[in-house]
């Protein structure tokens, strides 16, 4: 699957997530390794969510076990920090800060969590605000911002914290249309760069031209992966079949 | 009836000189109020429920009794034991004006800490799961974010409680205190035309709350900035 044959970088086995008595997620295994990029997708309710969201600790697997780069995600608060220093967040409605700037929203966590002195930290804001191609908005507030802008800093101020692997969200689920692409390029670069990359989305192109498995889910469990080629015009499994075409059918 | 000008135009300026009282009132028990608010927050929303559990008893109590008795209670009730009398806060509650103080603040710290809490809870979710996942800790996401977003959210609701208290302060002068209602109160006995008199001091009073609107007013365009499109 990868020519890295280290351990990998994201390690679920035999994952149980429960929402009282509403099971989310069914007996998940799932390896990543460094550099892959992974889709997943799968019908409302399915556990996508849910699944990336246990990989950063915002959601509390029940039973099973999580390693993110031979971390183990446990009670811990040492691990879980150990493990959001290595993992970043994209979400569907970008969770900007609305009260700082954009420079600021990309400084916070860099100053309080990494400790980098002001100057040094507003450096790499305005060097990942270039990457994803907005710099002259710095000093504005998020609200003051398009949809797909404030989702490309969000992308930055998750990159402004060097992570290892970055997880979306559904990232452009909640643009309008013509701002989905603007945001797609950057996650395009991202991948090119190696970066490791989950991504839960309903982008369709997306998954074809960049990722290295395309993850089906539904009812908590994880029905199929495999290849984009294989996914999309092969699917081995009558649930994936029967979603490719109602997402496809327009 | 009659309705004498000239007496208004006497009474005012006597009312005035009790502004100093009235102000101290209100800025004293609401900057300690609002200290009193935030400890009571921190302990409802501490997760140690013996901590949210004594600040629930005492803002229900606080909350569920008219500040009249309290002020009643803590003037004309404590002094009479001796614990009291000779403690290091005799000298505060055997002046009117500390009881004054003392029931005002304890009375508004309860109100004020749901209002604050109401901000609290308003604060998006979404934003505190973005801390959360750049490593930010509990105390960093109260201190950036929650705080200054629940400040915002807190102060319309804010700003009317502090209006109440103003016109709560009022109420000291049934305890001798000589603040513009207490001296309102001396100016009717001399006189008996409290018409005159109290309409005017009702004017003072609204005069007050406007200043106090307008106050509010900058805050919360000042608070808002990020809250606007435009530059």
């Amino acid at each position: 699957m990868n020519d890295n044959n280290s351990q990998p970088s994201i390690e679920m086995i035999k994952v149980n997530k429960f929402f009282g008595t509403f099971q989310a997620l069914k007996n998940i295994d799932l390896e990543v390794y460094k550099g892959e990029r992974i889709v997943i997708c799968g019908p409302s309710g399915s556990g996508k969510s849910t699944l990336i969201r246990c990989i950063n600790r915002l959601e509390k697997h029940n039973e099973g076990r999580i390693n993110i780069d031979g971390i183990e995600l446990t009670d811990k608060v040492e691990n879980i920090d150990a493990v959001r220093r290595e993992v970043g967040m994209v979400f569907q409605n970008f969770n900007l800060f609305p009260h700082m700037t954009i420079e600021k929203n990309l400084m916070i966590a860099q100053q309080l969590v990494r400790k980098t002195p002001k100057v040094e930290a507003r450096k790499i804001a305005m060097q990942y605000l270039e990457r994803v191609k907005i710099p002259e908005q710095a000093h504005k507030y998020p609200i003051q911002l398009s949809g797909g802008q404030q989702q490309r800093v969000a992308i930055a101020r998750a990159l402004c914290m060097n992570p290892e692997i970055i997880l979306f969200d559904e990232p452009t689920s909640a643009l309008d249309p013509e701002m989905i692409n603007e945001v797609l390029d950057v996650m395009v670069d991202l991948a090119k760069e190696g970066m490791t990359m989950v991504c839960v989305t309903h982008e369709m192109g997306f998954a074809r031209s960049v990722a290295d498995r395309v993850i089906f889910m539904d009812e908590g469990e994880i029905v199929e992966q495999a290849t984009p080629q294989a996914f999309f015009d092969n699917p081995a499994n009558e649930r994936t079949k029967k979603f490719l075409n109602q997402i496809l059918s327009h | 009836m009659s309705f004498d000008l000239n007496l208004i135009l006497q009474s005012l300026p006597q009312m005035l000189a009790g502004l100093g009282i009235t102000l101290q009132l209100l800025l004293v028990s609401g900057f300690l109020g609002l200290l009193l608010a935030i400890l009571l927050l921190l302990m409802r929303i501490s997760g140690k429920f013996y901590l949210d559990w004594t600040a629930q008893v005492y803002i229900y109590v606080f909350r569920g009794t008219p500040i009249l008795v309290q002020i009643f209670i803590i003037y004309y009730g404590l002094p009479q034991f001796e614990a009291i009398r000779e403690s290091m806060f005799w000298h505060i509650l055997r002046e009117p004006t500390g009881c004054a103080i003392l029931a005002l603040t304890l009375n508004t710290g309860a109100y004020v800490s749901e209002i604050l809490r109401g901000g609290v809870l308003s604060v998006d979710k979404g934003l505190l799961e973005a801390g959360s996942a750049l490593g930010m800790s509990a105390r960093q996401k109260f201190i950036y974010i929650t705080a200054p977003l629940a400040t915002r959210l807190s102060l319309p609701a804010y700003s009317n409680d502090v209006i109440s208290l103003l016109k709560s302060t009022a109420l000291a002068s049934t305890i001798t205190i000589t603040d513009m209602t207490g001296i309102a109160r001396t100016i009717v006995a001399d006189t008996y035309a409290p018409y005159e008199v109290f309409i005017s001091l009702a004017i003072v009073y609204m005069i007050f709350t406007f200043g106090l609107q307008k106050l509010f007013g900058v805050i919360e365009r000042y608070l808002g900035r990020y809250t606007r499109r435009e530059e």
